[in-house]
């Protein structure tokens, strides 16, 4: 069948460029008509919201009942500088709190290894033992208010920490709510903050997946995270394709375990990325919700509804923002925001302007976080459910994308699911490849960047950034110190003795972590007993 | 004929965002030079060692955690130590401007900032790194 632009008349229209594509180069006709939806029918691929397959949204009334969470990624510096933090963003209105972690925490190294040198508290807060965490949530009411830890080879210790902090605060477990990333398959494709190999760092991840699933009926165990895929060049559906793959194979390892599916699959949640392309962002979010309802309804026979959900998180693209002309990046921000919320995410994170330079001040993350009150209470958009529901546009970009995904899918399953496609490097060599071919349309001019290959202005003028002085790796070298003189030694290796002889059973590790925890265990303690018993992962280097 | 330049590209420290030195490594290879690239998770140690075993003329350092300048310094350092004073260091990544004056003194080449184009990046190399006299 013809297509729009191949009609005659069209021949004769004038356009901008020999071809338009979105920012994932998909081609873009010139207009969507009714034909565009052949296959579409409404009763099936929508339904509706708060139904499945949830294409409109996970909530009958959506933004009508309740906003989304406004939860602002937070950490720098001591555990006493964030805390600060978290409580100026509560005071501006943010509903939940976010926890960024610096590097050697993520690698699981403690503050005085010699390989943190230079990194503490620098790209986010440094925890060491449970003492930071005591200090980082100080004040903070754990029953209150939720939280987020990204964090995720380390997980269960940090996890165990969080415990052992609202116990301190006179709450059981079941109180707690919030979610920890722990998506450890993603650290392979992308983030690569990496400890174990893939399989022992599934397995530790799963203990604490299930105790969490038992314990813990507010937790969110997982978020199966899209960003850092993204982020790392991927296309749209490549993000979302290789996110529920991966949340598939979580699936696969629960049930292998013997769980129900509906006793845990209602707790996972996702987190993705929200780029440019204003619409291909909101079909994806649309997309995805639909493709996982079918992938647990169809595939793991998930009975539960709540099974079926795609719950997400979402965080503007990072790798959107440019140092050229940082106020532009408040706007990026915004249409960004604004397309997640569109595409009916449940919480989200804005961006600070400044954030191509370092972490963002005060004043940066306000109006960042302005940015989603302006949307939520100026906007109107929050006014009606999916109002982009039925556009021939929206509705086959919807449809494309999940077919897409879909395909991906499939080919991970070939290979015999998303561990074997990691160790093939399947995935890290499809978003290598994306993020190779982005720039070199950038820098054919392909793909304008305002302010970096087009409309760029001479000289820029500095703005404000945040320092983290070399003083806050004493600090918390200092407190380290003092955990470690204070705390009783034997106490400490007893925990970590039984900890490393569970490691070599099939025993839940959680009990044991946190044992470990509560006798202020390190971190790097716990992590070098996994090295230990586990083995290291090395970056296989593929470019 | 000349021989090909040799170039490591290298991910000091912690931070796992390749993203920009898979990019540069794949455009200097493009460009015709070639490319050893370290893989992640690299002390200033391993980095000094791999440029001495492959003989490179110029290492190329990525960093985004902010950590540049603990370990761009210590590379270079390390490097002199090591008799390699003729290798030519670049790095780039998120390093605010007003570090950059302080790296240079420290002897980093050349520092390029996100929005680079990968084109000008293979131009200075062929203007301004030499051979080394093996």
């Amino acid at each position: 069948m013809a297509q729009p632009s191949e009609k005659p008349a069209a021949k004769e229209l004038k356009e901008r460029l020999p071809e338009f594509t979105t920012l994932s180069s998909r081609p873009i006709e010139r207009l969507y008509t009714p034909e565009s939806l052949r296959d579409f029918r409404a009763e099936r691929d929508l339904g509706e919201p708060g139904e499945y397959p949830f294409t409109r949204g996970i909530h009958p009334s959506m933004y009508r009942g309740k906003l989304w969470t406004m939860r602002q990624f937070a950490g720098f510096g001591t555990p006493e500088d964030t805390n600060r933090r978290f409580k100026y963003l509560l005071d501006h209105g943010v509903t939940g709190l976010s926890t960024a972690f610096d590097m050697p925490t993520l690698m699981g190294f403690d503050a005085d290894h010699p390989i943190a040198r230079g990194e503490v508290g620098i790209e986010g807060v440094s925890v060491s033992s449970l003492a930071d965490m005591e200090v980082l949530f100080d004040g903070i009411p754990l029953d209150k208010i939720t939280t987020s830890m990204t964090i995720n080879a380390p997980a269960i210790a940090v996890m165990a920490m969080y415990i052992a902090v609202g116990e301190r605060q006179g709450l059981k477990p079941s109180q707690l709510g919030g979610t920890i990333q722990g998506d450890i398959l993603k650290e392979f494709i992308a983030q690569k903050e990496w400890i174990c190999p893939p399989e022992p760092s599934v397995r530790i991840l799963m203990d604490m997946v299930q105790w969490c699933a038992e314990e813990m009926p507010k937790w969110n165990s997982i978020s199966i995270s899209g960003y850092h895929i993204r982020e790392a060049g991927a296309t749209a559906v490549q993000e979302m394709a290789f996110t529920l793959a991966d949340g598939v194979a979580y699936v696969e390892e629960g049930v292998r375990r013997g769980m129900d599916v509906d006793e845990f699959a209602p707790r996972l949640s996702f987190f993705f990325d929200v780029h440019n392309d204003f619409f291909e962002e909101i079909a994806k979010f649309r997309s995805a919700r639909r493709l996982w309802a079918r992938l647990m309804k169809e595939r793991f026979k998930a009975k539960n509804p709540r099974s079926w959900m795609l719950r997400t998180h979402a965080q503007t693209a990072g790798v959107s923002l440019t140092a050229q002309q940082p106020y532009n990046n408040v706007v990026r921000t915004t249409l960004q925001a604004l397309a997640a919320v569109l595409g009916g995410t449940q919480s989200l994170h804005t961006n600070s302007l400044d954030e191509t330079y370092a972490l963002p001040t005060e004043e940066a993350v306000r109006i960042a976080l302005r940015t989603q009150q302006i949307i939520a209470h100026e906007s109107g958009v929050t006014n009606t459910v999916d109002p982009f529901g039925g556009s021939y546009f929206v509705e086959n970009l919807t449809d494309a994308t999940e077919r897409e995904a879909m395909d991906y899918i499939r080919r991970i399953d070939e290979m015999g699911g998303m561990l074997k496609a990691i160790e093939k490097g399947f995935p890290q060599r499809e978003i290598i490849d994306s993020a190779y071919r982005y720039q070199q349309q950038v820098e054919k001019k392909e793909k304008i960047i305002v302010g970096v290959n087009d409309f760029t202005i001479g000289q820029e003028t500095p703005i404000e950034t945040l320092k983290i002085s070399p003083e806050k790796e004493r600090h918390q070298k200092e407190r380290l110190r003092r955990v470690k003189e204070t705390r009783n030694r034997t106490k400490v290796e007893t925990a970590l003795a039984d900890l490393k002889r569970a490691c070599a059973t099939r025993e839940n590790l959680m009990p044991y972590v946190l044992n470990a925890v509560r006798e202020y265990g390190t971190l790097g303690e716990i992590v070098e007993t996994f090295k230990a018993a586990f083995g290291t992962y090395k970056d296989p280097g593929h470019f | 004929m000349e021989r090909k330049l040799r170039i490591l590209v290298a991910k000091p420290g912690l931070d796992g965002h390749d993203r920009g030195a898979k990019i540069i490594a794949r455009a200097l290879r493009d460009a015709g030079f070639e490319v050893i690239y370290t893989g992640l998770h690299q002390t200033p140690e391993m980095i000094v060692d791999a440029a001495l075993q492959e003989d490179v003329d110029c290492v190329s350092l990525s960093i985004l955690s902010g950590a540049h300048n603990h370990l761009f310094p210590e590379v270079i350092r390390q490097l002199k130590a090591k008799k390699m004073d003729d290798v030519t260091v670049i790095g780039g990544g998120i390093i605010p401007q007003e570090d950059i004056p302080g790296l240079k003194k420290a002897g980093v080449k050349e520092i390029f900032l996100p929005g680079t184009d990968t084109r000008d990046v293979v131009a200075w190399i062929h203007q301004n790194v030499k051979p080394r006299k093996l």
